[in-house]
């Protein structure tokens, strides 16, 4: 019964919230956790009588984006009203854009299995408004926060190009490394920065007929984990109805459905899709925009390499496994302290070592990125030189890192202080080999007899002369003395 | 001296030959006296005049500079916020609300420290032409207590003809302003959209709506447009001083223009009152007289400019007044008991026929499947006007046409056919949706003793002119000098 072929498609739909420093049409401050309606003005309480003003940073954010999404950016946009009651929008209405996005027609390359990407279809990137919170804990009455309504909203929607939970998690999560990287939104889960909607269906072949299922799409999704489990929910939930009822697509059939997380489930929230008409007209309040050539080149040279290109790169031109060049790349500023560390004379792979060893614990013990770890490049490059010439060892170079990470301190300083450079005299060495090789008779002659006992005394011996040196021997530098006098 | 002009008032109280408390004082006598006849206030601010027109007199006697409407006392629309007073656009929905903030126009009042006495009636948010939709209260005409006032701003214009102020701002959005100036024989200047920010003005039709003053004279309206003109940067639609900057408006007043090419569009005068032709006829001569050469021209698309002005004024009305909804502020259903209730009953309580009226209109224009065919259209159609009037312009400086088609009609007589009502927009309804600038300038009378106004428009940000070639026409048009009935 169950062997039907069918092929996934999915569509999705993302809400970026821009971290612009006030909200999209007027100027209070955008704020997280503040105490309800206490970041809200007349205009974004709807009074009457306010009139909306554009956010210029909001627009070069979304133009930003649009550039890094591949879009084709238009120099001539315009805000429309949407409209629609809900307690949670002041005005009943949205100013959105309908008809003149500020990015159509992009594409983004999403990582799938094998180090092999994938390019999805961008449809559109347009910018719109928040709306208010509803909350629901006042007995009868329902209370609403307005201090979201009014933050810039950046809603970007692909086409039905996914075809797996896994690409769907994969878009999601690339798209938030991209506005990260961009500057232009925090993309916190936690805090709803990102919500994702996605379209599902299958198209199902059966005795040599295609036949599509009915569309669902599942609201307001607000984790990764939730985005590819929802997915997956839905594609067994749609083909188990397909088997049952034979139910394909029409005009009209859409579904709306919520995710529940407890029960891992989907739940129906609209059995038709409303026949919603949201009377889109131009906003009469605001006048179009129009970036000219600067401002849309200023806007371009904010423009970097993205993330997935980095990384790419860095497997290449590092030879480093897809495993660091992820980790390295994760956000820009680690990228750029990994990059700036090997500008300033830190050998690739020790300094992408102490990153995703050290750097990458310590960060996640914090809950902070490793750029924020606060080791500058050129200290970062001068201790991985140390490590590299045999100054301190690996573990020594490991205590540094950490000991930077916690003082202004100069990793030579912390080396000198804290004894851990390595001796390098030949000569202060051989004596000490010489001493060892005669206070161990019996392990000298096991070693230099050589069978099985060898390697053990062997490293007997190395251990002897390194305890010796109180640990500051260069290990290198002593195995290569004693294997002289073998 | 409640028969001096705004500017002779001011300068007088400069001179400190009257106090603005004196004048305060003469105007609330005045109001005593006809408001309970007239109507045209909503709301009075006795302490509140009192205490700005006292603060006036100490700056003046204390030595300091002050504004150019230094002690004036001026009423404002209710449609235009005033921060802490009631807001109401004379509508129950809005009946308690009071705003948290000062329209732009009335800081500049204050700037410019004029004295506000308070807020005036007019249609429900601005929508009509006779004031008889305030959802409040009823205004009538000073001149004939049986009469309209004209609208929406019918309180303003008759509260500046009664005498109960000296000046007062007004919106016109089809013809709000110039309308009931005309009606209550005052002079009454819609500027050039985008010349003066709507910032606190309830919006009706945002693309239209405009704020302009109310006055007894030209000179007036040139003191006072100086005083509220400007860019502002809270409306994205008000227009930069150095795309369009700001002349002295006052300075060449009296200058008559020479050269002056004036157009008239006769096919549009069919259907006009006689008595209102005439008198339009005279000023036509008047003009020919003092030399201006006159050309008839003819506007086809003019005859469109009803359809299509009903069809975007009620449709962004349709957006804007989506607000009201019981929900944030103002009148909530005590009927309601659930949430789709709130927005129903609020709604169905606290708007009047006409507003409820436009906002179905506006809705079913913007629905989709009906969106090209009304909207959309009507919006290449607004294009074509506009063309029509800068194809004008190219060869005159000003266009003259009657205000509307007939003198202020009764009570009562229009309300029962709206239709009736929206066409005798005809002369005004063009201009908003061309967004050129229009006065209203007494004209004569006609037998029932009723003011007739001339209507006069210019191209984009020229007021200068249109102020000038108004003053010409009043300067020598020698009207016999009359006074409201309520002035008895
Ligand atoms: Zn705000």
């Amino acid at each position: 019964m169950n062997d039907l072929e069918y092929q996934v498609v999915v569509g999705l739909e993302i809400h970026v919230h821009l971290a612009t420093r006030t909200k999209m049409f007027c100027s209070c401050e955008l704020a997280y956790g503040q105490a309800p309606n206490s970041r809200v003005c007349p205009v974004c309480l709807g009074m009457p009588g306010v009139l909306p003003i554009m956010n210029r940073q909001a627009v070069e954010f979304a133009i930003l984006t649009a550039m890094a999404l591949n879009c084709r950016v238009s120099p001539y946009t315009k805000w429309d009203r949407k409209s629609y009651y809900y307690p949670d929008l002041p005005k009943n209405y949205q100013i959105s854009q309908y008809d003149l996005p500020i990015g159509q027609d992009g594409f983004i390359e999403i990582p799938i299995e094998q180090g092999r990407t994938k390019r999805i279809r961008i449809r559109r990137a347009h910018l719109e408004e928040d709306a208010g919170k509803n909350t629901h804990t006042f007995g009868d009455f329902s209370a609403i926060d307005l201090n979201r309504a009014g933050s810039p909203l950046l809603e970007i929607v692909t086409e039905p190009d996914l075809s797996s939970p896994a690409e769907v998690r994969a878009l999601a999560q690339e798209l938030q490394r991209i506005v990260r990287y961009l500057g232009v939104s925090e993309a916190d889960m936690q805090k709803g920065h990102m919500r994702f909607e996605p379209n599902i269906n299958l198209h199902v072949t059966r005795n040599g007929q295609v036949f599509k299922t009915p569309i669902t799409e599942v609201k307001n999704l607000n984790s990764f984990r939730s985005i590819e489990r929802s997915v997956a929910y839905e594609i067994e939930r749609q083909l188990d109805e397909f088997i049952e009822t034979g139910k394909t697509l029409q005009m009209g059939n859409k579904k709306t459905f919520g995710w529940d997380d407890e029960s891992q489930c989907t739940v129906l929230q609209r059995e038709k899709e409303e026949a919603h008409d949201y009377r889109y007209f131009p906003e009469p309040d605001l006048v179009p925009v129009e970036v000219s050539t600067e401002w849309m080149e200023s806007i371009r040279s904010r423009l970097c390499e993205l993330p997935l290109m980095r990384e790419k790169r860095y497997i290449q031109q590092y030879r480093m496994s897809e495993y660091d060049a992820g980790v390295l790349t994760a956000d820009r500023a680690t990228a750029e302290l990994f990059e700036s560390a090997v500008q300033a004379g830190g050998e690739a792979k020790r300094v992408c070592n102490l990153l995703t060893q050290s750097g990458l614990k310590m960060s996640n013990d914090r809950g902070c990125t490793m750029a924020e770890l606060g080791i500058s490049p050129d200290k970062l490059a001068r201790l991985a030189k140390m490590a590299d010439n045999g100054q301190i060892s690996a573990t020594s170079a490991v205590l540094i890192f950490e000991t930077m990470t916690q003082s202004t301190d100069e990793p030579e300083q912390i080396a000198a202080e804290r004894n851990l450079i390595q001796k390098s005299d030949a000569g202060e060495i051989e004596v000490l080999v010489d001493q060892v090789i005669a206070d161990h008779p019996q392990a000298v002659a096991d070693w230099r007899e050589g069978g099985k006992k060898s390697a053990k005394s062997r490293g007997f011996l190395m251990g002897q002369v390194i305890q010796k040196s109180k640990g500051q021997a260069n290990p290198k530098m002593v195995s290569e003395i004693l294997d002289r006098k073998k | 001296m409640l028969e001096l002009t705004a500017r002779q008032l001011r300068d007088r109280i400069v001179r400190r030959d009257i106090c603005s408390v004196e004048a305060v004082e003469a105007v609330f006598a005045q109001i005593d006296k006809s408001e309970p006849t007239v109507g045209a206030y909503l709301t009075l601010d006795r302490t509140g005049a009192m205490e700005a027109a006292r603060r006036v007199d100490e700056k003046i006697a204390a030595g300091n500079s002050v504004g150019a409407l230094a002690g004036v006392p001026m009423a404002i629309k209710d449609n235009l916020c005033r921060q802490g007073a009631a807001t109401t656009c004379g509508s129950k929905i809005l009946a308690n609300f009071h705003s948290p903030y000062d329209a732009h126009v009335v800081e500049r009042l204050h700037a410019a420290d004029a004295v506000i006495l308070g807020k005036t009636n007019l249609d429900e948010f601005a929508m009509g032409s006779s004031t008889e939709n305030s959802g409040l209260k009823r205004t009538v005409n000073p001149w004939d207590p049986t009469r309209v006032p004209g609208g929406s701003s019918g309180g303003s214009a008759a509260a500046v003809a009664a005498r109960m102020c000296y000046a007062a701002l007004g919106s016109d959005t089809g013809g709000s302003i110039r309308q009931p100036a005309s009606f209550c024989g005052v002079v009454g200047l819609k500027p050039t959209y985008g010349r003066v920010s709507r910032y606190g003005l309830v919006a009706y039709g945002s693309s239209l709506d405009q704020i302009g003053p109310l006055t007894r004279d030209v000179a007036d309206s040139a003191l006072i447009l100086q005083v509220i003109a400007g860019h502002d940067l809270r409306d994205s639609t008000s227009v930069s001083e150095e795309i369009a900057p700001i002349p002295d408006y006052s300075a060449h007043l009296d200058d008559p223009l020479k050269g002056l090419r004036i157009a008239f569009v006769p096919h549009l005068n069919e259907g006009a009152d006689p008595q209102v032709l005439a008198a339009f006829q005279n000023a036509v001569e008047l003009y020919r007289s003092l030399g201006a050469n006159i050309v008839e021209v003819r506007m086809p698309h003019l005859d469109y400019a009803i359809a299509c002005y009903y069809v975007i004024a009620t449709a962004e009305a349709s957006s804007n007044l989506s607000r009201y909804d019981g929900v944030h502020y103002g009148h909530r259903s005590k009927k309601a008991d659930e949430f789709a209730q709130v927005y129903n009953l609020s709604r169905a309580e606290g708007f009047g026929a006409e507003v409820k009226r436009r906002i179905m209109l506006g809705t079913y224009a913007l629905s989709s499947g009906y969106y090209d065919a009304y909207y959309l259209k009507a919006l290449k159609v607004r294009n074509l006007i506009r063309q029509d009037f800068s194809r004008v312009f190219e060869q005159a400086d000003c266009i003259l046409m009657p205000v509307a088609p007939s003198t202020a009609f009764g009570l009562g007589e229009k309300t029962a056919d709206p239709l009736q009502m929206y066409l005798a927009d005809i002369y005004t309804i063009a201009v908003n949706l061309a967004g050129i600038p229009g006065i209203s300038v007494p004209c004569g009378f006609d037998d029932h003793g009723l003011p007739i106004g001339l209507q006069i428009l210019s191209g984009p940000f020229t007021e200068d002119k249109l102020l000038r070639v108004a003053r010409m026409f009043e300067k020598t048009a020698n009207l016999p000098q009359r006074v409201p009935a309520v002035l008895g």
